[in-house]
């Protein structure tokens, strides 16, 4: 088995590997690093369920392999506590029904914080069509864009207090 | 899930590709973004003994603006393009497009480059370069070379690259500031690959227009008499039949239902540049 050493830093801290070039940045946050939060659903890039940030950007983990993030910052859900905006959409969507199973909600929590970072104004619609790459089998959609919009005028009123 | 066994260079020249790149017994691919073939490794579709990872070229991800055209590096992202982070050639079109491709998540590592040198027949970018007249830049062994991107896709799946060449840029003509566009994609559902994608290009002043169908089970389709119709102001019913014919005409075997799909994107992208 031939490995290539990378590192990276992972939620804050530096990490050094030797990974196979076939392992996905999933598995590698998963089985090597155990941050659990990263969930692995179809693995072929259509669920969204193990989105994670790289270098402030979300990505899908399964379709990124983790040779490629050699240098990269890296934050999965578990990095991301503390995080304002992201305790504000955990609050929604634990208020507004976001989750059944709970599978597809790191992915849905780091896709939708990158959507109200881009578009702090985004309505249900544009909702819809921006979380369309994160498939939920539970909820039927309607409560995570529930509380998506929550949350958009959660921290509207927060950004408003603080004018 | 994982994918077959590979080697893995990083290059962070073209050099280096190259040296790579030469024929030999072992299938070596080029990866850039991944987000088209990291699924198919992962699903065993694609074969690979061994992946020559591009996102270290620097050089691959510069603009380069010129009087006449914008030189955009081949590994930019959609994301990019999305962001109107780079310098636009296209009066909107690019960003307008670049928005449309799959989700945010995959916009965000997957490159223009990589895309056309896939050339999915249903791939967004590949029907906005043939319709927007660029050139595509291609490194080989045997030199450089610049492709017309109507002449740069042979069928699914398959270009004008030969096995050691790498796309490194996109070469888009400055459009007249007088041209209007209009587009038309149909997905199964939002973010998927199209069905079909029409572009339409329309300038009454400089009296050029240019119609071009994507999506088409191989090269886009450019119906040069629908878009002298579109030009001389036909009316919709002679536009569409005129559509119909020239995609009926283009001998890809279109059943039916998918040739009044394509006519309908095409008149809906022609009305949209008209309006």
């Amino acid at each position: 088995m031939i490995t290539t050493p990378i590192s990276l830093t992972v939620n804050g801290e530096k990490v050094s590997a030797m990974v196979e070039p076939r392992t996905h940045l999933g598995d590698f946050l998963r089985d090597a690093l155990r941050f659990t939060a990263v969930h692995l659903g179809c693995e072929h890039g259509v669920c969204g369920a193990c989105t994670v940030l790289i270098d402030g950007e979300p990505a899908r983990a399964c379709i990124t392999l983790a040779v490629a993030v050699d240098g990269a910052d890296v934050r999965t859900l578990e990095g991301l506590q503390g995080d304002r905006m992201m305790e504000v959409l955990k609050q929604a969507f634990h208020d507004k029904h976001g989750l059944q199973c709970g599978f597809c909600t790191p992915g849905m929590l780091i896709a939708a914080r990158d959507l109200l970072q881009r578009q702090p104004d985004v309505d249900a619609p544009a909702v819809r069509l921006a979380m369309a790459g994160n498939l939920c089998r539970c909820t039927g959609y309607q409560g995570i864009v529930r509380s998506i919009i929550a949350a958009r005028d959660e921290l509207a009123a927060c950004r408003s207090a603080t004018d | 899930m994982k994918p077959a066994p590979f080697a893995y260079i990083r290059a962070a020249d073209l050099a280096t590709v190259d040296a790579a790149m030469q024929p030999g017994e072992t299938l070596t691919k080029i990866i850039a973004g991944g987000q088209s073939l990291v699924p198919m490794l992962n699903l065993r579709l694609a074969p690979a003994d061994r992946l020559v990872d591009i996102r270290g070229l620097v050089a691959l991800r510069q603009v380069e603006e010129r009087p006449g055209s914008i030189l955009y590096g081949a590994l930019l992202t959609h994301a990019t393009f999305e962001d109107r982070l780079v310098p636009d050639a296209s009066n909107g079109l690019m960003p307008h497009v670049a928005a449309r491709i799959a989700f945010r998540s995959v916009r965000n590592r997957g490159t223009i480059g990589g895309a056309l040198a896939l050339a999915d027949p249903a791939a967004d970018w590949l029907t906005t370069v043939v319709a927007l007249e660029a050139l595509l830049h291609v490194h080989g062994p045997d030199g450089d070379r610049v492709v017309p991107a109507e002449d740069f896709v042979i069928g699914p799946y398959f270009t004008d690259l030969g096995e050691a060449d790498v796309l490194t840029a996109i070469e888009v003509p400055r459009r007249k500031a007088t041209e209007r566009w209009g587009t038309c994609k149909v997905a199964v559902k939002a973010g998927e690959y199209a069905e079909s994608l029409s572009i339409a290009l329309l300038d009454r002043e400089g009296r050029t227009a240019r119609v071009v169908v994507g999506a088409t089970d191989g090269a886009p389709l450019v119906l040069a008499r629908t878009a002298q119709a579109l030009l001389d102001g036909a009316a919709e019913a002679d536009l569409r039949r005129i559509a119909g014919a020239e995609l009926e005409a283009a001998d890809r075997a279109f059943s039916p239902a998918k040739l009044t799909m394509h006519t309908t994107t095409a008149i809906r992208a022609a009305r949209d540049a008209a309006a």
